[in-house]
């Protein structure tokens, strides 16, 4: 699996730390009456087959956090941006 | 027909061309008391006792593929008894004490071989957390041994003793644990099952679940609907996908492992050797071939293939543990898709929904714990309630605070 790391460049899997759904909300409230929502957020996954949008860590390079959009079943990779440009772009939709 | 010498003895006399087939090719009937998702070790050894156990044999296990093709036929063969926390350790005993009866009780040769189960130290703190493992197998009554550095050299003269990132300092030993011909297991469940009344359905994919008032009626299939009154799902790393079609969402993420096998040498290594600290651990089939494996890889995937970064860690790892690996040719590698749980421990329960039944989140630890999984899977089933071996596999032990985590790594999956 070859990863185009936005500032780096192609980089080969093994510079790069995994770190789950991307797609996640974190809930923002501490009231007890959230808890639901925490669990939800803590423990339940998805878990495609298919398109899924992951956390990457450049660990062994720019050490940046980028949200990586691919396939798991053909691991094919279709597309790759920085967690900030993610958040950005899910603030405005 | 029951195999025995008697019948390989009439069977030779006549060419062995009248051996009846292991198990049956069935069309599905319209229903069935009991549907199990999922013909892998769990799910055939859980229809094998709920006819032997509970009398219930009107049941069918629907499997997508062919018998086998899943991860009951890609593990690395290892069983074992050495888990250190309550809910966890009786279980997988109950699992071992099984083993040990098997071949007699289902009539077919799993080559259950319990040459050890070895696992290095390499630090007093290790060694420390080691002794500590120990003594709870202990408490429950299971067998462990605590060896020395010249006690595993008696064993393993071939290790690399001067390490010197990883001196060996000892190991725990569990002499009962070891290898089990993974095939074996599917064949034999299945024809047991098979013998005593269930329906094995293969080529026979799942496409939905239906429910009518909270309760299980049945389930969409490539070859059409089968009613049923329970429903057991035991799809190991696609119970994500199927609990979907019941509209559950799991804490479970499905990542790949990889494993390897070697040219057969001439036998050398006798036990299950395991180097935990380099990830790698390492057996020798009976054909001479070396199985040995490591960590997953560590994203998401259902592709049952890893990439290379991990090859080459696994057997780095291993020619640090064992030099003479280095000359080793690699035969063959392949992936299986792991049910990685949120606390690395399984999940064998009802669900919110009436007459539907999880078994879910083995990790890559499966395989050692196919009869009692397929036996706990069971009784849940048949009594509509679990077993006191699998009472804190529940699912929402999560929501609850109850978590079994023996790594200690909290929330995710992929540390497991």
């Amino acid at each position: 699996m070859l990863i185009k790391c936005p500032y780096c460049g192609t980089r080969p899997v093994e510079e790069f730390t995994f770190n789950g759904d991307a797609s996640l909300q974190r809930p923002t409230s501490n009231d007890p009456k959230t808890m639901d929502q925490w669990f939800d957020y803590v423990y339940l996954r998805d878990n495609p087959k298919g398109r899924f949008d992951e956390y990457v860590h450049h660990s062994g390079g720019c050490r940046a956090w980028l949200v990586i959009t691919r396939d798991t079943q053909t691991h094919e990779v279709f597309g790759v941006v920085t967690a900030r440009d993610y958040a950005k772009k899910r603030a405005k939709a | 027909m029951k195999y025995s010498a008697f019948s390989l003895l009439k069977n030779t006399l006549s060419g062995h061309k009248k051996w009846p087939p292991a198990w049956r090719d069935p069309h599905p009937k319209k229903d069935y008391d009991v549907i199990i998702i999922g013909g892998g070790g769990h799910g055939l050894a859980t229809a094998y006792y709920l006819a032997k156990m509970h009398g219930i044999s009107n049941v069918a296990v629907l499997e997508k593929s062919w018998l086998g093709s899943g991860n009951v036929g890609r593990n690395t063969t290892i069983i074992r008894s050495n888990y250190m926390l309550p809910g966890n350790n009786p279980f997988y005993e109950w699992s071992m004490k099984l083993w040990e009866g098997m071949e007699q009780d289902f009539n077919f040769n799993a080559m259950v071989s319990q040459r050890g189960v070895l696992n290095l130290c390499h630090s007093d703190p290790q060694r420390d957390a080691f002794a500590r493992r120990g003594n709870a197998m202990r408490i429950d009554g299971v067998d462990a041994e605590l060896l020395d550095t010249e006690a595993v050299r008696d064993m393993y003269p071939f290790l690399d003793f001067n390490n010197a990132r990883f001196p060996i300092r000892g190991g725990i030993l569990q002499r009962r644990g070891g290898t089990v011909r993974h095939d074996a297991v599917a064949w034999g469940y299945a024809r047991g099952a098979d013998r005593r009344g269930v329906d094995i359905i293969q080529n026979c994919e799942v496409t939905g679940i239906k429910t009518a008032k909270g309760k299980v009626v049945g389930v969409q299939t490539n070859r059409g609907f089968i009613g049923c009154k329970k429903l057991g799902l035991a799809a190991a790393g696609n119970s994500s996908e199927v609990a979907a079609m019941a509209g559950l969402k799991l804490p479970i993420e499905s990542h790949v492992l990889q494993a390897f096998v070697s040219e057969g040498l001439k036998p050398y290594i006798d036990g299950v050797v395991t180097f935990g600290a380099g990830h790698f651990y390492v057996s020798q089939s009976d054909k001479g071939g070396l199985v040995f494996g490591g960590d997953i890889d560590g994203y998401n995937s259902y592709a049952r293939r890893g990439n290379l970064p991990m090859v080459e860690h696994v057997i780095e790892a291993g020619v640090a543990m064992i030099p003479g690996l280095a000359r080793v040719r690699v035969l063959r590698s392949w992936g299986g898709i792991m049910d990685m749980s949120m606390d690395g421990s399984p999940i064998i329960d009802k669900t919110p929904i009436d007459g539907l039944y999880l078994n879910a989140g083995w990790c890559y630890g499966g395989f050692k714990a196919t009869p009692a999984s397929g036996w706990c899977f069971a009784h849940t089933i048949a009594n509509d309630a679990p077993h006191k071996l699998n009472a804190a596999y529940r699912l929402d032990r999560f929501r609850r605070g109850y978590m079994i985590d023996e790594k200690g790594q909290g929330a995710s999956p992929n540390l497991h």
